[in-house]
C-alpha cells in the first residue's frame, strides 16, 4: 500500500504522493493474469484492488449471516459491517445524515426507484421532466416509464457540438411546468463534467427537483451532494472500484421520509398485519429483502481504498492521463474525437475516417488493448452527432502512459490493416 | 489466437472499400430493414424477382467492414439463385460461421463466402456478418418489419 496523503482539507489538489505504478500492484489483474490488457474502459466497469476482493471474502469466510434479524453473534457483527459501510459511503458522497444512504442494486436501480417512488407520487398530467442529450438509457428509460403512466412529458437539453449542455435553453425549459430535472453530472460518452450546482440553484428557482446520475463522477473526482445541491444522487459501486451488484441513492431525510416505500417485503417494515401494514424508518423503507451484504461490505471497502487515495489527487492524476493521451492521439490520421469540453473528465470518444468502431475494438482487442465500441447506452447523443457508434477509451488512476502508448501503437496496426 | 489477418482477409477489405451493389433499387419487388442494435448497424436490402428466382440484389446501409463485406457478397452469391438455393447458402453460411472448424461439415458451394470463416474465432461478430441474410429471410417472407440480429 501507499502512504496517505497528507494535504486532507484544502482545496486545491497538493503534488501527487503516490503514481500509478505504485497503485497498480494493489489490482490483482492488473498483474497476475498471463498477458494483462492495457484496461481502457473503466467507464464500464472499474478493477478491483485486493483491499475490496479481502473484504467481500473476508466477509463470506468469517462474518457470514443475515443482518437486522439474529439476535446470536455472527448476525450482529455481519448487520454492523454492513451499517458500517453505509457510513462509510455516505461520508464519501458527503452526505450530512448516513441514514440518507440508500443501498441499491446499482445506478440504474437508484433512478427506477425514484421515478417509481417519488415520481409515482408526485408527477402530475402536463408537468416536464427535464432530461439531456448526453443522458444515458438508464437515465431516459425510467423517465419514459413515468411519463407513460402519469402522463407528464418528456423535455431535452440540447447540447453544442463540443458536448456541453446549453444552459439557457435549460433556464427557458425550467420556465414551462417544470417538477423534475435528472442530468448526469459526468457523460459516460464525452467525459463533459455538467455544472450541477448551477443547474441545482435554477432548478429549485423554478421549484423543480433535481437528480443526478453519478455513475462517472463519484469514481472520478470528490463529490459533494451539499456542495452539489441536488435532491437525488445516484451512483454504482461497480465503477468505483466496489464489487457488482451495488449501489447508492442519496436524498435528503425530508424527501426520503416523505416518499412512499419502493418494494414490499422484510426489513422494510415495521410492522406488518393484514388490515395493512407500516414503514421502517429510512433508510430501511427502501431496502426490502436480504441486501446485498457483500456487496455493500465490499463498497466500504473502496471508500476507504478511495479515500486513502484522495480523491483530489486521483482527479490530478487522470487529468494528466487525459492531457497525454489527447496529445497522443492526435497524432493518428483520421482521428476525429467526439466532445470537446472545457470541463472534462477522463473519458475519450473518437472515430476513424471510414473504420466501423467495432473493427478498431476487435483490432486493439488482438493487440491486448481492451476499450469499448458501441452506442455506450447512449442513442440519443450517438443520433445528435450521426453517428452509430464511437470507440471510447476510458481512463482510470491505474492507467499508465504505456496504456495509452499501447492504445496508440494498437491503432496505427488497425489503420493498417485497412490500408 | 488466430492471426487477425484470418478475419480481415484482404477480400472483406476490399468488398468493404467498395462495396459492390451499393445502391438503392426503387423498383424492387421486396425490400427489407436490417438493424443490429448492438453496434447500430443498419442496412436496407432490395431484391428483384423473376418467379422464385432472384435476378436483382443490391443494399444501401452503414456498418462494421463485416457487416458491409458480408451485405456485398451475399448480393453477388444470391444473384440468380431461387430462393430455396439462397436460403440453402444462409444455412451453410451460418455453419461456417459457428461451427469449429474440425467438425466435418460439408460447406461445398460456399465458394468466396468461405473468406467469412475467420469470423468463427470472433463470436461477437458472427451478427455483423449474418446481418444481411437475416434482411434477406425478411425480405423474401415480404415481411416489412425490421430484420434484427438480436
Ligand atoms: C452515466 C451512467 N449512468 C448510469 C449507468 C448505469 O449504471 P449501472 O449499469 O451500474 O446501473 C452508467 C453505466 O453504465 C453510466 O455510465
Amino acid at each position: 500500500m501507499i502512504e496517505a496523503p497528507t494535504a486532507a482539507g484544502t482545496q486545491s489538489a497538493a503534488p501527487p504522493v503516490w503514481n500509478a505504478a505504485d497503485v497498480r500492484r494493489d489490482f490483482p489483474i492488473l498483474h497476475h493474469v498471463d498477458r494483462p490488457v492495457a484496461y481502457l474502459d473503466n467507464a464500464a466497469t472499474s478493477q478491483k484492488p485486493d483491499a475490496v476482493i479481502a473484504a467481500t471474502t473476508r466477509y463470506y469466510k468469517s462474518a457470514n449471516a443475515n443482518i437486522h434479524r439474529g439476535v446470536y453473534r455472527l448476525s450482529v457483527e455481519a448487520t454492523d459491517a454492513f451499517e458500517a459501510a453505509r457510513t462509510k459511503v455516505a461520508a464519501f458522497i458527503g452526505a450530512p445524515d448516513r441514514d440518507e444512504l440508500i443501498f441499491t442494486g446499482g445506478c440504474t436501480e437508484s433512478i427506477n426507484l425514484v421515478a417509481m417512488t417519488w415520481g409515482l407520487e408526485n408527477l402530475r398530467k402536463g408537468e416536464r421532466i427535464i432530461l439531456t442529450q448526453m443522458e444515458h438509457h438508464s437515465n431516459i428509460v425510467p423517465w419514459q416509464l413515468l411519463a407513460q403512466r402519469t402522463g407528464a412529458v418528456i423535455e431535452v437539453v440540447p447540447i453544442s457540438a463540443a458536448g456541453e449542455l446549453d444552459i439557457g435553453a435549460y433556464q427557458q425549459l425550467l420556465t414551462q411546468k417544470a417538477a423534475l430535472v435528472a442530468v448526469t453530472h459526468i457523460s459516460n460518452v464525452l467525459g463533459t463534467i455538467n455544472p450541477i450546482a448551477v443547474m441545482s440553484k435554477m432548478a429549485h428557482e423554478h421549484g423543480a427537483k433535481i437528480l443526478v446520475d453519478g455513475a462517472q463522477s463519484v469514481p472520478h473526482m470528490p463529490v459533494d451532494v451539499k456542495q452539489l445541491g441536488c435532491d437525488f444522487f445516484a451512483f454504482a459501486g461497480h465503477k468505483m472500484c466496489g464489487p457488482t451488484g451495488i449501489g447508492g441513492l442519496w436524498a435528503p431525510r425530508g424527501i426520503l421520509e416523505a416518499m412512499p416505500p419502493y418494494q414490499g417485503g422484510g426489513d422494510m417494515i415495521s410492522t406488518v398485519e393484514f388490515a395493512g401494514s407500516t414503514w421502517n424508518k429510512i433508510p430501511h423503507k427502501f431496502e426490502a429483502g436480504t441486501p446485498n451484504i457483500a456487496g455493500a461490505i465490499g463498497l466500504g471497502a473502496a471508500v476507504d481504498y478511495l479515500s486513502h487515495l484522495d480523491m483530489r489527487q486521483v482527479a490530478h492524476i487522470e487529468a494528466q492521463l487525459l492531457a497525454y493521451a489527447e496529445k497522443q492521439l492526435q497524432t493518428i490520421p483520421g482521428l476525429r474525437f467526439v466532445g470537446a469540453a472545457a470541463d472534462k473528465a477522463s473519458v475519450i470518444s473518437f472515430t476513424l475516417d471510414g473504420i466501423h468502431p467495432h473493427d478498431i475494438g476487435t483490432i486493439l482487442d488482438q493487440e491486448h488493448v481492451a476499450i469499448r465500441t458501441g452506442h455506450h447506452c447512449c442513442q440519443p447523443l450517438m443520433d445528435f452527432y450521426h453517428i452509430p457508434a464511437t470507440a471510447r477509451a476510458s481512463l482510470a488512476f491505474y492507467n499508465t502512459p504505456a496504456d495509452i502508448d499501447a492504445l496508440v501503437n494498437g491503432l496505427r496496426r488497425v489503420i493498417e490493416v485497412f490500408a | 489466437m488466430s492471426d487477425l489477418r484470418d478475419l480481415y482477409q484482404q477480400t472483406i477489405i476490399d468488398h468493404t472499400r467498395r462495396p459492390r451493389n451499393f445502391r438503392p433499387m426503387p423498383d424492387a419487388d421486396h425490400h427489407a430493414r436490417g438493424h443490429n442494435p448492438l453496434c447500430g448497424d443498419r442496412l436496407e436490402l432490395y431484391l428483384k424477382l423473376s418467379g422464385d428466382r432472384i435476378t436483382e440484389a443490391t443494399f444501401t446501409g452503414a456498418g462494421c467492414a463485416i457487416s458491409t463485406a458480408s451485405a456485398s457478397m451475399m448480393t453477388e452469391a444470391v444473384k440468380g439463385r431461387t430462393i430455396a438455393e439462397a436460403q440453402l447458402l444462409f444455412e451453410k453460411f451460418r455453419i461456417l460461421l459457428t461451427t469449429p472448424i474440425h467438425e466435418n461439415v460439408s460447406l461445398d458451394g460456399l465458394d468466396k463466402l468461405e473468406v467469412f470463416g475467420g469470423v468463427r474465432e470472433y463470436p461477437v461478430r458472427v451478427k455483423c456478418a449474418t446481418l444481411a441474410w437475416h434482411t434477406l429471410e425478411a425480405a423474401l417472407k415480404r415481411d416489412d418489419h425490421e430484420a434484427k440480429t438480436e
